[in-house]
């Protein structure tokens, strides 16, 4: 009996077309699942990593080839008092109302630097013209509302950046309390402006960046600046909103504001 | 399905399809990362910051 059993000789594999067609058609959408998976995966790994590290280079990039930007290590001098880079004069303080204000830049192009010591003194972005993602927002960083004031303008200087991703320009912006400092600095000049508020709104309420924050086609009525971000975070239903009035003006060349060497602890 | 039909496809002994096989995945990722997800995160605005529109 045994001699009448088939016996192949040679195991091949079992062929492609054996398979039914039910089989061959889970097999096929199984796989198609696997990799709608993993492509879904990669997003998120691209998004949450990747993106601040490709955005992080073109922003210290562009830090780079400013060469009036102050971007030496802003740390005051622990041991030697005079180690730290040297401080505006009280007296080389300037009212708001001599402000210079600059002309407003082509799209895209780097015009001012951003400091922010609540976020530790190492902070430092550049500032663009254009709230874009593709051009600026998600490569150069911090973006500048055409059309809004200028640094120093009396009216509204308005500014956006990403709170998560891209190299997170604004990532800590729920830490920014009442009255510290918004420091920007501009070829010409340092502006130092204190926040006065914070809010969240919905999208649509474009007048956190009018020329009088809050009221649509009023007549200005401070030297303000807003900055504009998504809330809650990895969102975009809301915006979080600071607001902040300008202090003082110095001119560039004299030193550095006292307020970006200010070690505010870090959590 | 496609798997085994990506592996056919290959030449050469097991060590130089893995090996061909990883710059393919590799490949795949870049262009992935480089302009697909761009791409769909502009195009489907799935974070954006500013308010709608310059007063």
């Amino acid at each position: 009996m045994t001699a009448s059993v088939q016996v192949p000789t040679e195991p091949g594999p079992p062929r492609p077309g054996r398979a039914g067609i039910g089989t061959r058609l889970i097999a096929l959408v199984g796989e198609l699942l696997i990799i709608a998976g993993a492509v879904i995966g990669l997003y998120v790994v691209w998004q949450l990593f990747y993106t601040d590290v490709i955005a992080g280079k073109e922003q210290e990039h562009v830090l780079e080839t400013l060469d009036w930007a102050y971007t030496e290590p802003i740390v005051a001098a622990d041991a030697e008092e005079d180690a730290g880079p040297e401080v505006i004069p009280v007296g080389a303080r300037m009212p708001p109302e001599s402000a210079p204000v600059m002309d407003e830049p082509a799209f895209a192009t780097t015009f001012a630097t951003f400091y922010v010591p609540r976020w530790g003194t190492d902070y430092v972005k550049p500032i663009s013209e254009g709230v874009t993602r593709a051009e600026v927002l998600d490569v150069l960083g911090i973006g500048h509302y055409p059309g809004t004031g200028m640094p120093g303008e009396y009216g509204n200087f308005a500014i956006s950046a990403h709170r998560t991703t891209y190299a997170k320009p604004f990532n800590r912006i729920a830490e920014l309390e009442r009255g510290d400092a918004l420091v920007v600095q501009t070829e010409e000049a340092w502006y130092v402006y204190r926040v006065t508020d914070d809010l969240i709104v919905y999208p649509t309420q474009v007048e956190v960046i009018a020329p009088r924050p809050g009221e649509i086609g009023a007549a200005p009525d401070g030297y303000y600046i807003t900055l504009t971000t998504c809330h809650p975070m990895y969102s975009a239903a809301e915006r979080y909103i600071v607001h902040g009035e300008l202090e003082y003006w110095a001119p560039t060349g004299i030193g550095v504001p006292p307020e970006i060497l200010e070690e505010i602890p870090q959590p | 399905m496609i798997f085994p039909f990506v592996w056919s496809l290959l030449p050469g002994p097991v060590w130089l399809r893995v090996a061909l096989l990883l710059v393919l995945i590799a490949a795949i990722v870049a262009v992935l990362f480089q302009w697909v997800y761009p791409w769909f995160s502009v195009t489907f605005d799935i974070q954006d910051q500013n308010v709608e529109a310059v007063p």
